[in-house]
């Protein structure tokens, strides 16, 4: 049994004991501070999955400002949960069948890992990650990967006549002072921004929105109306 | 919890350092894990920390809603601006080479510094925005299991003006 296995088994399952635990707990503070705590182990799980850029996001955000933002709310509803009936058993039946399609769905997915899976195996895999920058000049990506091509048989040639030069220098663009060689050096980054790059701009635009219903909301409703309204 | 000695200390050693890696977090985006949106969830919950503390009032003292309102704004005008200014030099939108045509290969990480740069402006405005509506009204958000709300201090507004 690996390391990385036993790694697993025990996060895992603090998550599962955390989460029943906020469930079942009745006050909600500590059912707040439960979550966050829930976050801070899935942020755990996620770096034993070289997922780093997804469990920042999981420690800044499920952690750190949904908890702050739980506990605001709380202190305008009340922190006492009301007393509950017992069982549904309809409600339990509907999650249970729920939750299992929900596992029954993955297990056609590949293995974690799987070196065969589309994922790791898709053709364009390359032109996901690099930028390679054929806009400028008007190229297209082929006439890029020709000229790839070609200056990797360059460098090669000049390889084989000049065995101690590294080749790497002749393959990447050395006429450019490009410390990125072309594509920024985390690919988590080069495809939410770049790639992705208009998806990014709604997602701002979507928190921009969610700000602003919030200031139509809440602002000059309580306290003081006289400071209501944007600006 | 502005009479909790050790809170305000805490808060005080704190939010500097936090600020910091928020910083850190923001300018390394294109280099290493985090970006934009984590740099500006970690800033605001340095502000809201010291909200927390020092209560809602001192909070929009330091933050009036005005600088909030407008770089919540401001956020998104850089990152669609940022589109813009290539279609305005006759490139495609959001072709960061127009940053700097001579030399694409640096335009790239150009432009998605600036589009992270924007993201995180609006995203900590935006945060800090969330905490002030919520808190408002109260003085202070009470941790204690106390929900009573304590009603805002009526203000005077000859001291102000």
């Amino acid at each position: 049994m690996s390391g990385i296995l036993v790694l697993d088994i025990v996060l895992l399952a603090l998550i599962l004991i955390t989460a029943v635990a906020t469930v079942e707990v009745r006050s909600l503070y500590s059912a707040v501070m439960l979550s966050s705590i829930y976050s801070l182990l899935m942020a755990c799980f996620w770096v034993a999955m070289d997922a780093v850029d997804v469990a920042y996001t999981e420690a800044a955000v499920g952690a750190g400002i949904s908890t702050i933002l739980l506990i605001g709310t709380l202190v305008l509803t009340g922190s006492v949960e009301t007393v509950r009936k017992a069982v549904s058993w309809p409600a339990l039946a509907i999650c249970a069948a729920a939750g299992g399609f929900l596992i029954f769905g993955t297990l056609d997915m590949p293995r974690y890992g799987d070196r065969d899976a589309p994922a790791n195996r898709h053709p364009i895999y390359e032109g996901y990650t690099t930028q390679n920058v054929p806009k400028a000049d008007g190229k297209s990506a082929q006439d890029v990967k020709r000229f790839e091509e070609e200056q990797a048989a360059i460098a090669q040639q000049q390889a084989g006549k000049h065995p101690g030069e590294p080749a790497a220098e002749h393959a990447h663009g050395a006429e450019h002072t490009d410390f990125f060689h072309g594509h920024v050096p985390n690919q988590v980054t080069s495809i939410i921004v770049a790639y992705r790059g208009y998806d990014t701009m709604f997602e701002t635009a979507v928190i921009l929105t969610a700000g602003m219903s919030l200031i139509l909301l809440l602002r000059g409703r309580r306290g003081n109306p006289q400071r209501g309204g944007l600006l | 919890m502005k009479d909790n000695v050790l809170m305000r200390v805490a808060a005080r050693w704190n939010i500097p350092f936090m600020v910091m890696f928020a910083l850190y977090t923001q300018v390394h985006g294109e280099l290493g894990p985090g970006g934009g949106f984590q740099a500006g969830v970690i800033i605001a919950a340095a502000f809201i920390l010291y909200g927390m503390v020092f209560g809602a009032a001192e909070m929009r003292r330091i933050v009036p809603r005005k600088v909030t309102d407008i770089a919540a704004v401001l956020g998104v005008l850089i990152y669609a601006g940022t589109g813009v200014y290539a279609l305005l030099n006759g490139y495609q939108f959001m072709d960061h080479v127009a940053l700097m045509p001579s030399n694409p290969g640096a335009a790239e990480p150009w432009g998605m510094t600036s589009v992270e740069y924007g993201v995180g402006i609006t995203v900590s405005a935006v945060m800090i925005t969330i905490f002030n509506e919520i808190t408002e009204g109260t003085d202070e958000p009470r941790l204690g299991g106390d929900t009573e709300i304590v009603p805002a201090p009526q203000e005077n507004k000859t001291e102000i003006g």
